[in-house]
């Protein structure tokens, strides 16, 4: 065996030392490469105005769930007056709801029902998706054949239809709704998510980590995953979108946060009745599940990754 | 400018200014003060590197900028048009009619979903300049003078049905077919092997020469642009470095820009064959060294495999090859000849079929996971395209220092020092270190891309098309690093390129490829000054050279059209 020239680092360093033979061409090439130096702008100056609406919208939103409990001027099940669907006033701000309670205090109680339970299952879908779909792309293809089998037909079960049944099978509590949301969601989150893995691993820099002898995990994790997680970001917010629908709609049915509590899509169902008086009641909790999911696409569709991709570079 | 002729020049700039918008909303400036001017019928070439402002000055003639840019001052001319002063509906009719314009890529120009004869004929239907079967007719007449095959029927095809060659005539057709006076070429063969582009090349200078139209060729290969051109123009930085008639400025240029650019697209041997490797066996005790890689009967391909143990597709057949120690074999080949999957079949990427490799005397497992770790690091593999082959997603150390951390286990402190010296070795600036590739040029990026195959010490490096995507200049500077390199840590490179040039000035030994097949191997200087396969000798006679009047002399190819059977 022949022992390589320079195989210590010392050598290696010697040798390029020695080797610094820079001609005319070299200088030229560094030279014509100055123009690299370009200042990081920060998300917040790339976000165009109706960006910058939607997530102030989403920011109300998400303080509100945070911090509603703190602020609510009456206890949510307290009835404070004999009017019931009462119009704004200095005394109840959002009006009185079918029996009297306050809209403002159930308002703010509900929201965190809302924005909670869809944040939280957002997150667990988007989070098992995206896992799922690296394991599919990194590993063997028969891996990838069943898992994908299996959930394509788990995403052909109509989302309602499907929590339904869960609820009528195991009754309507936060946990199942959680688990119900996060169950019809995830599919959808690793289809996007093996599609994108998918294109990634065929690219040279996968390849080149295989030829250097990476392991799965490595490839999954440092070489994919943070060239997809942008778009699975934007994805994740639009499946926010529609867990808040999913669970308002089945609160409207009668089938999600069951009374005294109540989510915004409750409030709507309880004060359906005040609907012929155009009382607040109604309209407000409506109003705010649309500012929710309209704030949510702004920002969404505004964030700085999905106008790059078609410049990416790639 | 250019020398007074006795008409007034059809086109003319004046004092060009396009600026570009950048983050801050200021404007940078990307073409300045710039002017020429071309008589009816001549050719003159744009010539620069990637950068240059070539691009933007060929969409100014059609007072189109790309989005972000503007044209602060100027004008443009053509015939007794004051381009830069018409409104959106006059630069509709000037577009397509007037001056029409060659894009690089013929595949990505065409509509994959509508057959090609409607997309030739579209623009003179638009201006309502002839009518459907008038059009056609004149299409047709344009394609069998293109020897394009079967011109009555070729324009029923689809554009996946027909070669990049052929499709990029066709793309000439529907630039002139409405009779322009100026057509814009803008890098038209840059993408073609070279014996596509000889081709092309004699088309569109027969098609130009029938309709006496003036051309701007936006290039930045010189030797192609020699064939074409009238006058030149170079450009740097988008300023005009040095302009004038084709011979002079090629004989007798001015500028040391221009010198630069002429002395590197001139071939000239960069390496003393074996002299190097002489050298090693001198000072090393072992005289007999094996070679450091030996291919035997290599088949390999994609797709399950037969009885007869041919794969589905099947893309190398009945590869030998053998590589010294520190030496390098270059392979060559036109696209699809299977020189990139002998890369990967060596890298372990794509398993073979049948055959042997054996490395430093002992086999080389077909798979990745046979191979031990050591034997990966010992082979490492660089791809043409370093904006694909560095992920966007780390910094310059990360990727630097993986390959350090995985094969020699150094971490923290020691490993930022390592990703310094590498980034010494290949002349890059440390401060380089904490940046995302996206931030680095064309150049850098491909330097880093090989940093990163030295840092795991290998002994031998397949280089795949290393400098195929960038200038002339900026690739030349690389190839020398390459031979700094060799030279200072005994590595053999496999190199694979189209680029017979390349391969010359660098390689000891030639593999050419043809089909998949070898069809002659020697070494470098035997095989390109005296080739004894047909196939060699036609790729030998492709290569454009410096020297105006070449594309007449040249023979005409003679292998088949490929395309006409495969589409």
């Amino acid at each position: 065996m022949i022992k390589p020239v320079a195989s210590s680092p010392d050598e290696v360093r010697d040798a390029a030392n020695v080797g610094k033979v820079r001609d005319l061409r070299d200088v030229a090439d560094t030279a014509g490469e100055t123009r690299s130096a370009r200042p990081r702008y920060s998300l917040w100056r790339r976000l165009p105005p109706s960006g910058w609406i939607g997530a102030a919208i989403v920011a109300f939103w998400a303080a509100v769930a945070l911090f509603g409990g703190l602020l609510s001027p009456h206890d949510s099940g307290e009835v404070i007056s004999v009017e019931v669907f009462a119009p704004l006033s200095a005394h109840s701000p959002l009006g009185s709801d079918f029996l009297g309670r306050d809209m403002l205090s159930r308002m703010l109680v509900g929201a965190r029902y809302t924005v909670g339970l869809a944040l939280a299952a957002a997150l667990l879908a988007s989070i098992t998706g995206t896992l799922l779909g690296l394991a599919a792309a990194v590993a063997a293809k028969w891996f990838d054949e069943i898992l994908s089998r299996l959930l394509d037909g788990l995403i052909c079960i109509p989302s309602k239809i499907f929590a339904l049944v869960m609820v009528a099978a195991f009754g309507s509590s936060v946990g199942v709704l959680l688990l119900t949301a996060a169950l019809t969601y995830t599919p959808g989150a690793f289809r996007i998510a093996r599609s994108l893995a998918v294109n990634t691993v065929v690219l040279d820099y996968v390849q080149v980590a295989r030829a250097r002898g990476e392991g799965r995990l490595y490839i999954a994790c440092r070489e994919i995953l943070p060239n997809i997680i942008q778009p699975m970001m934007a994805d994740f917010g639009l499946r926010f979108v529609f867990i808040v629908l999913l669970l308002s709609g089945l609160s409207f049915l009668g089938l999600g946060v069951q009374p005294p509590a109540a989510d915004l899509g409750s409030l709507v169902r309880e004060n359906i009745s005040g609907l012929w008086d155009a009382a607040p009641a109604v309209i407000i909790p409506a109003l705010a599940i649309a500012s929710l999911t309209i704030g949510m696409n702004l920002l969404i569709d505004n964030w700085p990754g999905a106008a790059r991709r078609g410049a990416g570079g790639r | 400018m250019t020398p007074a002729l006795a008409m007034p020049d059809f086109v003319r700039v004046h004092g060009l200014h396009v600026a570009a918008h950048n983050f801050r909303g200021e404007d940078a400036p990307i073409v300045s003060d710039v002017s020429f001017s071309i008589g009816k019928g001549e050719v003159l070439a744009l010539i620069g590197e990637s950068g240059s402002g070539k691009t933007t000055i060929a969409l100014a003639l059609m007072g189109h900028t790309r989005a972000g840019c503007r044209i602060t001052s100027g004008s443009v001319h053509i015939g007794s048009t004051d381009v830069l002063s018409l409104g959106h509906k006059g630069l509709l009719d000037l577009r397509g009619r007037e001056v029409s314009y060659i894009a690089q890529s013929a595949a990505a120009s065409f509509n994959p979903a509508r057959p090609l004869l409607d997309q030739v004929i579209e623009s003179a239907r638009t201006h309502g300049m002839l009518s459907r079967a008038q059009a056609e007719a004149k299409a047709i007449e344009m394609f069998r003078s293109l020897s394009l095959p079967e011109p009555e029927l070729i324009g029923r095809r689809y554009p996946h049905q027909l070669s990049g060659g052929q499709l990029q005539r066709m793309m000439a057709v529907m630039a002139l077919i409405t009779d322009p006076k100026l057509v814009i070429l803008d890098e038209p063969t840059t993408a073609l092997d070279v014996t596509t582009q000889i081709d092309v090349l004699r088309s569109f200078k027969k098609l130009l020469s029938e309709c006496g139209t003036s051309a701007i060729y936006v290039s930045h290969d010189l030797p192609v642009v020699a064939q074409m051109a009238d006058y030149i123009v170079v450009l740097n930085c988008g300023r005009i470095r040095e302009n004038g008639r084709c011979e002079e400025l090629l004989s007798n240029p001015q500028d040391p820009y221009t010198r630069k650019l002429i002395s590197a697209a001139k071939p000239h041997v960069r390496v003393q064959p074996r002299l190097h490797v002489q050298l090693a066996v001198d000072t090393l005790p072992a005289p007999a060294a094996t070679p450091a890689l030996e291919i035997r009967g290599l088949v390999a391909g994609y797709g399950p495999i037969d009885a007869q143990g041919l794969p589905r597709k099947t893309v190398l057949r009945n590869v030998d090859l053998t590589l010294e120690r520190g030496a390098t074999l270059g392979v060559i080949g036109e696209s699809g000849s299977g020189k990139s999957t002998l890369a990967r079949v060596i890298a372990g990427l794509t398993p073979p079929a049948a055959g042997t490799i054996t490395f430093n005397g002992k086999p080389l497992d077909a798979h990745i996971e046979g191979r031990t770790r050591d034997q990966l690091r010992r082979i490492q593999i660089v791809f043409q395209n370093a904006d694909t082959a560095l992920n966007p997603a780390h910094t310059v150390s990360g990727l630097l220092g993986r390959p350090l951390e995985l094969y020699h286990g150094v971490r923290g402190a020691e490993r930022e020092q390592r990703v310094t010296r590498l980034l010494d070795q290949v002349h890059l600036p440390r401060e380089i270190a904490r940046r995302r590739c996206g931030e680095l040029s064309g150049g850098q990026k491909q330097r880093i891309n090989l940093a990163r195959a030295l840092a795991a010490e290998p002994d031998l490096i397949l280089c795949d098309e290393v400098t195929s995507a960038l200038d002339t200049v900026v690739g030349a500077a690389v190839l020398d690093l390459l031979i700094d390199l060799r030279r200072e840590l005994n590595l053999s490179y496999l190199f694979i390129s189209h680029d017979i040039s390349t391969v010359r000035s660098i390689c000891d030994d030639v593999l050419v490829l043809y089909r998949g097949e070898p069809v002659e191997s020697g070494a470098a200087e035997q095989v390109t000054t005296e080739p004894q396969h047909s196939y060699t000798a036609l790729l030998m006679a492709c290569v454009p050279q410096l020297r105006p009047g070449w594309l007449e002399e040249a023979p005409a190819r003679h292998a088949p059209e490929r395309s006409t059977e495969m589409p």
